[in-house]
C-alpha cells in the first residue's frame, strides 16, 4: 500500500474520528441512541462551506459550524425531554428536518470549495503539503477534543451526564436534573459532529447533501472497534480507542477497496461489519454451544 | 415542637377510570419531628413504598399536601426534592452508579442538591473526606476509592448507597426495604449501621421494612400501614411493651382480619 494511501487513510480517520468521540458520547456514555448524526454532519459541512463561498473567514464558518451543530442537538434533546419522544424517533426527526434545512443553507444540493481559502491554507503556507496540513491540523483537533471531553467528564457536571447514562434513577435521587443532562450531552455531541462535518467538507474540496448519510454506522463501527481492540477500562483509554478505532476503520475500508470492493457497496460492507459486531455475543454462544443449544437458550422461558 | 415533615391527608390512585385502576394510597395523615426515626410495615400493597414514593417525588399525589421544614414541596419535581432527601432502595443496584468509581459516586452525593460547576468532580479534601467516612462502614472500602462500583458485592453496594444518601446531611431520610435483598448478615450489619449513622447525624428517618421485629427494635416510631391507611401508630412506651404477636393482634383488631401476608410472618 502506497504511502498516500496511508496518508489517506490517516486523514480520514482523524478528521471522521472527531464523530466518533461525538457518537461515543452520546451512544456509550450518554446510553442515548441519537440518529441526529447524519443531519448535524451535512449541517456542518453546510455551514462552513456557505460561509467560506460569501467570503468569510474559513475558521469563522468552522466555528459557526459547531453552534449550529449544537443547536440540532439541542432540538433533538427538547423533543426527547420535553416533549416525551423516544431518543430514536428525536434524533430521525431532527435529522430528516436538517435535511431541508441544509439545502436551505447550501441553497443547491453541493458547494464547490475549489480555489477557496479553507482552514487548511493556513497551514499549507508554512509549506506543506495540502494532505500533512490535514494531518496536522486533524491531530490538534482530535488531541484537544479528547482532552477536553477528558477533563469536562471529570468535572462535577461531566460526573452527573456520565451517571445519568449509567443509572438515570440514581443520579435523580441525588438532586441532577437528568433532563437538563441529556439536553447538554446532545448539544455537545452534535456540536462536535458538526464540526468534524465542517473539518470534513473543507478537506474534500466540496460540502455534499448527501455526505451524512450512513455517518452513524461508521461511527458505532469505529467505536466497537476501538473498544474491542484498545477497551474501555480507564475513560481517557476509551476515548483513545475510539480515535483509533476511527483510523483502523479507515485502514480496512481502504484495504477492501483496494481488494476491489465497489466504492457503492461500502455502505453495505460497513452495515454488515456493526450487524456482525453487535451480534457477537449471540453469535459466540451459537458457536459455542452447538445450533440446537443456541435455539435453545434464544428461546429460553417458552 | 415544630414537625420536620407533615404529611397532610394525601391520597393517590392508579390508573384512575381504567380497568387497573388501584387505590394506593386512600388517606395518609402523619407528623414527624426532628429526628424522629419512624419504622413502616404493613402487607404487600398497604401503601409503604408509594408513601415513600410520594414524598420523595418519584410519584404525584392526587390531593393533600407534603410538608417539609415549613416548605411545601409536593409540586417540586423529584430532582428538586432530592436535594432535602437521601434515599436508599431495596435493590442495591439502584443506587450506585456501577461504571463509575467509588470516589466519583461519593463526589455526585456530596454534592447533592447543589448546582454541577464545570470545576473538578473529586477534589483532594474530598478523597480525605470519603477515606474517613469508609473507614467508619470498615469494609475496607477507604483503600478503594479508584475502583468502579461495580466490583462490589451486593452488600458493600448497599452500604456505600447509605453513606451516599447522608454524607451531605440530608432533612429527611427515606430507607425502602434497604436491608430486603441482602443476605441475612449482611443485612444485620447494614443495618447496624444504619443505626449508627441515623443516630449520630440525628436524621429524620423513614424506614419502611417487613420484619416486624426490626420495625419495633428500631427507631423511635412505629406505624403499621393496611389498605392505604395508617391502621397502628405507636411510640414511646406503648411500643416498648409491644412484641410482635401483640402488633398481629391489634393488626387483627383494627382491620377485621388476620394479617395474610406470607412474607411478613415468616421474617418474624
Amino acid at each position: 500500500m502506497s504511502v498516500s494511501i496511508f496518508t489517506g487513510v490517516l486523514e480520514q480517520g482523524l478528521l471522521w474520528g472527531i464523530m466518533v468521540l461525538a457518537v461515543y458520547l452520546t451512544f456509550r456514555i450518554l446510553d442515548f441512541p441519537d440518529l441526529t448524526v447524519d443531519g448535524s454532519f451535512t449541517l456542518g459541512a453546510a455551514v462552513a462551506a456557505h460561509m467560506i463561498i460569501i467570503g468569510n473567514d474559513p475558521w469563522l464558518g468552522t466555528m459557526l459550524a459547531l453552534v449550529c451543530g449544537a443547536c440540532a442537538g439541542l432540538v433533538t434533546g427538547l423533543l426527547h425531554t420535553q416533549l416525551r419522544i423516544t431518543p430514536l424517533l428525536a434524533g430521525i426527526l431532527t435529522m430528516i428536518a436538517l435535511y431541508s434545512i441544509n439545502l436551505r443553507v447550501m441553497g443547491k444540493p453541493m458547494i464547490s470549495l475549489l480555489r477557496m481559502d479553507t482552514i487548511y491554507t493556513d497551514i499549507i503556507s508554512w509549506g506543506v503539503t495540502k494532505q500533512l496540513s490535514v494531518v496536522i491540523l486533524g491531530a490538534v483537533a482530535v488531541i484537544l477534543v479528547v482532552l477536553f471531553l477528558y477533563r469536562f467528564l471529570e468535572t462535577e457536571m461531566g460526573l452527573a451526564l456520565r451517571a445519568t447514562g449509567d443509572n438515570e434513577q440514581m443520579i435523580r435521587s441525588l438532586g441532577v436534573n437528568t433532563n437538563t443532562m441529556k439536553v447538554i450531552g446532545l448539544a455537545l455531541s452534535n456540536a462536535l459532529i458538526a464540526f468534524s462535518g465542517a473539518l470534513v467538507a473543507q478537506k474534500q474540496g466540496f460540502a455534499d447533501i448527501g455526505m451524512g448519510i450512513g455517518m452513524i454506522i461508521v461511527g458505532l463501527a469505529s467505536v466497537i472497534i476501538g473498544e474491542v481492540l484498545i477497551g474501555h477500562m480507564t475513560l481517557l483509554r476509551a476515548l483513545v480507542a475510539v480515535v483509533i478505532g476511527s483510523v483502523i476503520y479507515r485502514l480496512v475500508i481502504a484495504m477492501v477497496l483496494q481488494l476491489g470492493l465497489a466504492p457503492t457497496d461500502l455502505k453495505l460492507f460497513t452495515a454488515v461489519l456493526v450487524a456482525l459486531a453487535l451480534a457477537s455475543p449471540v453469535l459466540k454462544a451459537y458457536l459455542k454451544n452447538g445450533r440446537a443449544r443456541g435455539k435453545g437458550e434464544k428461546h429460553a422461558g417458552c | 415542637m415544630r414537625n420536620m415533615l407533615a404529611v397532610e391527608s394525601i391520597g393517590k390512585t392508579f390508573n384512575p377510570g381504567g380497568v387497573n385502576e388501584r387505590v394506593a394510597i386512600q388517606e395518609i395523615s402523619l407528623q414527624m419531628e426532628p429526628g424522629e426515626v419512624v419504622t413502616i410495615i404493613g402487607g404487600n400493597g398497604a401503601g409503604k413504598s408509594t408513601l415513600l414514593n410520594a414524598i420523595a417525588g418519584v410519584i404525584d399525589i392526587d390531593r393533600g399536601r407534603i410538608i417539609l421544614d415549613n416548605q411545601e414541596i409536593h409540586c417540586q419535581p423529584e430532582h428538586v426534592r432530592a436535594g432535602y432527601a437521601g434515599r436508599v432502595f431495596q435493590d442495591p443496584m439502584m443506587g450506585t452508579a456501577a461504571s463509575m468509581t467509588i470516589e466519583e459516586n461519593l463526589s455526585m452525593a456530596l454534592r447533592r442538591g447543589q448546582r454541577r460547576r464545570l470545576c473538578r468532580g473529586v477534589t483532594r479534601n474530598d478523597r480525605q473526606l470519603f477515606q474517613e467516612r469508609l473507614e467508619l462502614l470498615d469494609l475496607g472500602l477507604e483503600n478503594r476509592l479508584p475502583s468502579k462500583v461495580g466490583l462490589l458485592s451486593g452488600g458493600q453496594r448497599q452500604a456505600l448507597t447509605l453513606l451516599m444518601a447522608t454524607i451531605a446531611a440530608p432533612r429527611l431520610l427515606l430507607l425502602d426495604e434497604h436491608t430486603a435483598a441482602l443476605d441475612p448478615k449482611t443485612a444485620a450489619k447494614v443495618l447496624e449501621l444504619t443505626r449508627t449513622i441515623v443516630e449520630e447525624n440525628k436524621l429524620t428517618t423513614m424506614m419502611v421494612t417487613h420484619n416486624m421485629e426490626q420495625a419495633l427494635s428500631f427507631g423511635t416510631r412505629t406505624l403499621m400501614l393496611h389498605e392505604g391507611r395508617v391502621l397502628i401508630d405507636i411510640s414511646g412506651s406503648q411500643r416498648e411493651n409491644t412484641r410482635v404477636s401483640d402488633l398481629l393482634a391489634m393488626f387483627e383488631q383494627a382491620s377485621g382480619k388476620a394479617l395474610e401476608n406470607d412474607r411478613m410472618l415468616l421474617a418474624t
